[in-house]
């Protein structure tokens, strides 16, 4: 279980996720954050009113997918690298993923890289779309990959080989 | 001998809130610190901070040093920084010695000392566990994050509390690659965000498992591993060996206070508090007037607690010597408040529970 | 075994001095301490134990555990990983409790 493997179950996952309508919409954010721990700056930094924490910073995020903007703030400040952004609304056949991306070598743009699962292990091949590392988000950069519909809600992470 | 209105030992996060605050008061600060720079372990965190906007959340580790000590150039007037200073004694007299940099030896006799001198790591019992190649976490951190060294190629963690997590990553971010992460107890003991990071990564992590045994001649070459059942005894016949040239040991912390107890503080064993801590009231001072505590040496915790207790510790030694400012009620209030906000949920449990046993 | 690029941290570091180490020329950054210029050198034994002669090395980083003790400069027990690295500086690996002269 989740505790000892750190790898969340399908059902947990699929809670943090919107609607199928919501994403093929546009940009939403899915906020994997399953336990309580004292932390709020992604309630902080959302300037959409998007998520809410609340009083007690120990609470689960809540995310109010119909305020979100998918913007990628909150992806950035999250310490916890707990939060991607997933866009179903730009094809039929792809979702875009954002994701944080704390490595080097960084991806370059229209590079083909490995999809990873949350067990980083590979599922199949992504093809980078945008690398944006602006000093606002203060070295996390947001890397964009166009990933498979079939792969939506088991794609986490990227492989970048040297 | 020097005299002086409050003291603080110790320039990381909670002596440098803890000075930030007393000078907020008015009181003027004299800051010991051994190290050549000031921020104590801030300096190797590279990983965003957990916490709310009033403990630098999300901010990385490494700029809060930067941070704090820009807000003490304000008050310049008020503060005096010594490093490469050990607070070697403190007295029953109330004097505390110096040894600073090799040879200068001073005395000096504050009106109220705050004691912020944080943990120091925990080590293993296991065959060969002096073998170069074996560090700890602190060590592990410092090579890479501070002067730029990769501690080796291929590492086996053992912990998987939070230092073992964030380190994990860390070294992967350094271009080591990381094995494995073992830890003993049966589920993880970090926050399972850190974990899921690493676990995307591809690094397994294998609770109930712990070292048997370290493997090398000059250095490390090899560990192997076995599973442990609930009561902790290794179970026969389930040995692992990993081809590793480097193991970090991350098993905790434990309080680094032994100036409180020369000083005459009444010490308790506080299994919850990670050690042996001094016997505190809500003011953060001890059994001994005007000598306060604050950060891991009062129990072992997160920088953003030590940080909290820091600016409630300052604000109550300024207080009690005489600086008392108008605010002083709402400063307090507001950082009880942040300490009850980041002790409430389930992370906070057992802390709240070591506390309940050092009141005074 | 230094980090070229790192993806948070920026090392500036100061310039590249040479000093001996157990004979050899090596060489190590102004600024560095002579235990991370070793490590970095890939030396791992730094000395060795008093009674066993059990390999030591560097352990805990910050000046407590006395595992990086070496003779600088004739200087014996110098912790290493806390002393600055300098132009010239002879480091040996010291027989026991090394001589103190």
């Amino acid at each position: 279980m989740f505790e000892k493997t750190g790898i969340p179950s399908a059902e947990m996952i699929m809670k943090k996720f919107p609607p199928i309508e919501r994403i093929n919409k546009g940009a939403v954010a899915v906020i994997e954050c399953y336990k309580e721990i004292p932390c709020n700056p992604c309630e902080t930094a959302c300037k959409f009113d998007a998520i809410n924490v609340g009083e007690d910073i120990n609470s689960i995020p809540k995310a109010k997918f119909e305020n979100c903007t998918g913007c990628a703030i909150c992806l950035s400040k999250c310490p916890g690298l707990a939060i991607m952004i997933v866009d179903g609304s730009k094809s039929k056949d792809t979702v875009e993923v954002k994701i944080p991306y704390e490595f080097l070598p960084l991806p370059k743009e229209g590079q083909f890289v490995k999809g990873l699962n949350r067990e980083g292990s590979y599922i199949t091949d992504v093809k980078v779309l945008k690398v944006l590392a602006p000093k606002s988000f203060d070295r996390t950069p947001v890397i964009t990959i166009e990933v498979d519909r079939r792969f939506l809600y088991e794609i986490r992470n990227i492989k970048v080989e040297v | 001998m020097k005299q002086a209105e409050i003291v603080i030992i110790g320039g990381g996060p909670a002596g440098l809130c803890a000075a930030l605050s007393a000078a907020k008061s008015g009181s003027n600060v004299l800051i010991i610190d051994k190290n050549k720079n000031l921020g104590g372990q801030l300096i190797k965190q590279t990983h965003m901070f957990f916490g709310s906007e009033k403990q630098y959340a999300s901010k990385r580790g490494i700029d809060i040093p930067e941070i704090l000590i820009d807000e003490l150039f304000k008050y310049k007037e008020n503060i005096e920084i010594k490093t490469e200073a050990t607070a070697v004694g403190m007295y029953e007299d109330g004097i505390i010695t110096v040894l600073e940099k090799e040879d200068n030896y001073y005395k000096i006799e504050p009106k109220a000392v705050i004691v912020a001198t944080g943990a120091y790591e925990k080590f293993l019992s296991f065959p060969n566990n002096d073998l170069p190649g074996i560090y700890g976490a602190g060590a592990v951190q410092t090579l890479m994050n501070v002067y730029g060294v990769k501690p080796g190629n291929k590492v086996l963690m053992v912990g998987a509390g939070n230092i073992g997590l964030i380190v994990s990553y860390q070294l992967m971010q350094a271009g080591v690659e990381v094995k494995a992460i073992l830890d003993a107890a049966p589920k993880i003991g970090g926050y399972l965000v850190h974990a899921s990071k690493i676990r995307r990564m591809g690094v397994p992590i294998l609770t109930s498992h712990t070292v048997k045994e370290a493997i090398g001649n000059e250095f490390l070459e090899k560990v192997v591993i076995s599973e442990v059942d609930e009561k902790f005894n290794r179970i026969k016949g389930t040995e692992m060996i990993f081809d590793v040239d480097v193991m970090c040991i991350s098993v905790g912390l434990t309080p680094l206070n032994e100036l409180l107890a020369l000083r005459g503080c009444e010490m308790k064993y506080i299994p919850q508090l990670s050690g042996i801590v001094p016997v505190r009231n809500e003011n953060y001072e001890t059994t001994v007037e005007n000598v306060f505590v604050a950060g891991d040496a009062t129990g072992v915790e997160e920088a953003s607690a030590a940080m909290v207790e820091g600016f409630l510790a300052g604000l109550c030694a300024a207080a009690k010597i005489g600086y008392k400012p108008d605010d002083f009620i709402d400063r307090k209030n507001d950082y009880i408040k942040q300490l009850n906000n980041l002790r409430s949920g389930p992370a906070g449990k057992h802390i709240l529970a070591g506390i309940e046993q050092i009141g005074r | 075994m230094r980090i070229e690029e790192h993806p948070i941290l920026k090392f500036n570091k100061g310039k590249m001095i040479k000093f001996v180490f157990d004979g050899q020329e090596m060489e190590g950054y102004e600024g560095e301490t002579i235990a991370a210029a070793l490590h970095a050198a890939g030396v791992k034994v730094l000395g060795k134990s008093l009674f066993l002669h059990r390999p030591r090395g560097f352990y805990c980083a910050i000046g407590n555990c006395s595992s990086c003790l070496m003779t600088v400069n004739g200087v014996a027990n110098v912790k290493t990983c806390v002393t600055d690295l300098e132009e010239g500086m002879i480091v040996e690996i010291q027989e026991g409790r090394g001589v103190i002269v």
